[in-house]
């Protein structure tokens, strides 16, 4: 288990530093300079600017000074603002964070007792009917499901806020929009790794010994059933990344996704770069947390 | 062996319905277009007098803000997200089948390595990748969004290869090649890539859909494609503003959309519990 873990590190830290090379090579690559505007600047301006950043020096010279910037955690800075992608993500991923862990939260409850139903009452009525749904709700695209959400239920119902962030209630329907993206995913995995489950000695042992048959479920056969679940959290992480732009936008929250997007129109490149970095960051983390709970879950994963 | 899997397929009801149902929305999309221009209508009229008109018996799916009609605006989207989902999963299918394939057949070292990468991969933000990818080169070209969600999307096609690969290399008809002398690549073509087809059809079936969500959801951020082509993708998106107001500019493509996405999943399902019964009990 050291060994892979050991193993594992090594593998994430050359994963960041991939991405940070990847980020490197394309602002680089970047048609145009960080500086061509329509602005007119005199040549010495122009040139002054460009010493600042230090683009004279040599690719490999630039190369070194970023990594070595980004091994003190310093992601960079805004060409176009004065600010630097550390301050932007202070100010603008505590909102992400929240609406994107009440995603998480909603879709991993929710998922998991519809995929233990599921499971439970195989090949029945509500089986069919549980996976049907997952199914559609894999299939609809957040992008059609949040706005006709906003329309029935804010607009002509007026239950809950239709945008930005105030109050509690404004995080209901953003979390609800990005939790269903994976509600489906893991409905589906943990039906799958509860019938895994079910079919195995120690489930047979426990019902054996007389247990009620509800926690030979949730207690005993839920702890194995729910390794699928948790080995897709790491890409459900990178779907709800991704997810985040999507409602972001929708609803008008101001966290990072929506400032990632505007980067694009404004042509922010170290933003672009700095907050790809961050997210890189978070999910070779969150693997690694993974593998980590893996060998706390299932014991037996301890001795390989 | 295939007529027993055909067989459990068309006892699939379900997935005979959905097969049938993304058929037909493909010959509509791809037909409709061309009987609607017999009747007078084609989406790129421009009519900025009438606006957007609620469906009728004129316009079925009633008009944009520009007055085009929406019917034929749906099925050209759709036209494009179904050649978009196409490609790019050939593009995917090729690239992760060769690399499956290779690490699997060549063993130890190498496909340790391979497949690290592939591990690597997965919990990578490779959508977010391609973002930073179009912005900072600021193409608007179709062909680079083939390129780049099928150069994303065959991770798991590439894990399925390997499996099958791994299963097939040590036949007896493999190793009796081997013996006559064959060399590796045709090994590979002509004797066990051809076996290993089954489940590789069904995870191209599966993951035309993903791709379908991948290009509008590109589309959505304004990265995938670009006027005056339309997909189902920029069609909800200019619907998803007007949600209010024009509820219909988003409720037709996107219904559309999630009917195809469906169709196509149910009919991947399917085919995986038909070649793979014992899938079925556990998955």
């Amino acid at each position: 288990m050291i060994r892979f873990l050991l193993g594992r590190l090594v593998a994430s830290v050359l994963v960041i530093l991939a991405v940070a090379t990847a980020s490197f090579l394309l602002l680089h690559a970047a048609p145009g300079g960080p500086f061509t505007t329509d602005a007119r600047r005199s040549v010495a301006v122009q040139h002054a600017m460009e010493e600042r950043y230090g683009l004279h020096d040599s690719m490999a010279t630039q190369y070194l000074r970023e990594l070595g910037s980004l091994a003190r955690g310093d992601l960079g800075r805004s060409m176009k603002k004065d600010v630097s992608v550390n301050g932007l993500i202070a100010e603008h991923g505590p909102v992400s964070a929240i609406v994107g862990l009440l995603g998480l939260a909603t879709a991993v409850i929710l998922g998991i007792t519809m995929g233990v139903f599921a499971a439970w009452k195989k090949n029945s009525w509500v089986d069919y009917l549980l996976m049907t749904l997952a199914l559609v709700g894999i299939s609809v695209p957040s992008f059609v499901l949040g706005p006709m959400m906003i329309a029935a239920i804010s607009i002509h119902l007026g239950w809950l806020p239709p945008a930005r962030i105030d109050g509690v209630s404004s995080y209901i329907l953003p979390a609800i929009t990005l939790g269903l993206i994976y509600l489906g995913t893991i409905a589906r995995l943990t039906r799958g790794g509860m019938l895994d489950a079910l079919g195995q000695d120690f489930i047979r042992t426990a019902r054996a010994k007389g247990l009620p048959e509800r926690r030979v479920i949730w207690k005993h056969a839920l702890r194995v059933g729910i390794l699928p679940v948790v080995t897709y959290l790491g890409p459900a992480t990178a779907a709800m990344i991704s997810g985040s732009f999507v409602v972001e936008k929708i609803f008008q929250i101001p966290g990072l996704g929506t400032y990632f997007i505007n980067s694009i129109t404004d042509r922010d490149y170290p933003v672009l770069t700095g907050v790809f970095v961050f997210y890189a960051a978070i999910l070779v983390l969150l693997n690694l947390a993974v593998d980590l709970a893996y060998g706390v879950i299932d014991p037996r994963a301890r001795r390989t | 062996m295939k007529s027993r899997a055909w067989q459990r397929l068309r006892q699939n009801r379900m997935a005979v319905a959905c097969g049938a149902i993304f058929l037909a929305v493909a010959v509509f999309c791809y037909l409709g277009p061309i009987v609607a221009g017999l009747a007078g209508l084609d989406g790129t009229a421009i009519d900025t007098a009438t606006g957007a008109t609620p469906p009728s018996g004129g316009h079925w799916f009633g008009t944009d803000t520009l007055g085009r009609d929406m019917l034929v605006r749906v099925m050209i989207g759709g036209r494009i997200a179904i050649l978009v989902a196409v490609v790019t999963t050939a593009i995917a299918l090729a690239i992760g089948v060769t690399w499956g394939a290779v690490a699997a057949y060549a063993g130890g070292h190498v496909d340790n390595a391979m497949m690290r990468v592939v591990d690597a991969l997965y919990g990578f933000p490779t959508v977010v990748l391609v973002i930073v990818v179009m912005s900072v080169f600021e193409t608007k070209s179709i062909v680079a969004l083939f390129a780049l969600i099928g150069a994303i999307s065959w991770l798991t096609m590439a894990r399925i290869t390997r499996g099958q690969v791994l299963g097939l290399k040590h036949r007896e008809f493999v190793e009796a090649a081997r013996a006559i002398g064959v060399p590796a690549h045709r090994i590979l073509l002509r004797h066990v890539l051809p076996n290993a087809a089954g489940p590789v059809i069904v995870y191209a079936t599966l993951a035309l859909p993903q791709v379908m969500l991948t290009e509008a959801f590109l589309s959505f951020l304004g990265l995938g494609v670009q006027a005056p082509l339309a997909s189902w993708g920029t069609l909800v998106t200019e619907g998803s503003s007007q949600i209010v107001v024009y509820p219909w500019l988003l409720a037709f493509p996107g219904i559309l959309m999630g009917i195809t996405v469906m169709s196509l999943n149910f009919l991947g399902d399917g085919l995986r519990d038909a070649l793979d019964p014992q899938a079925h009990k556990l998955r």
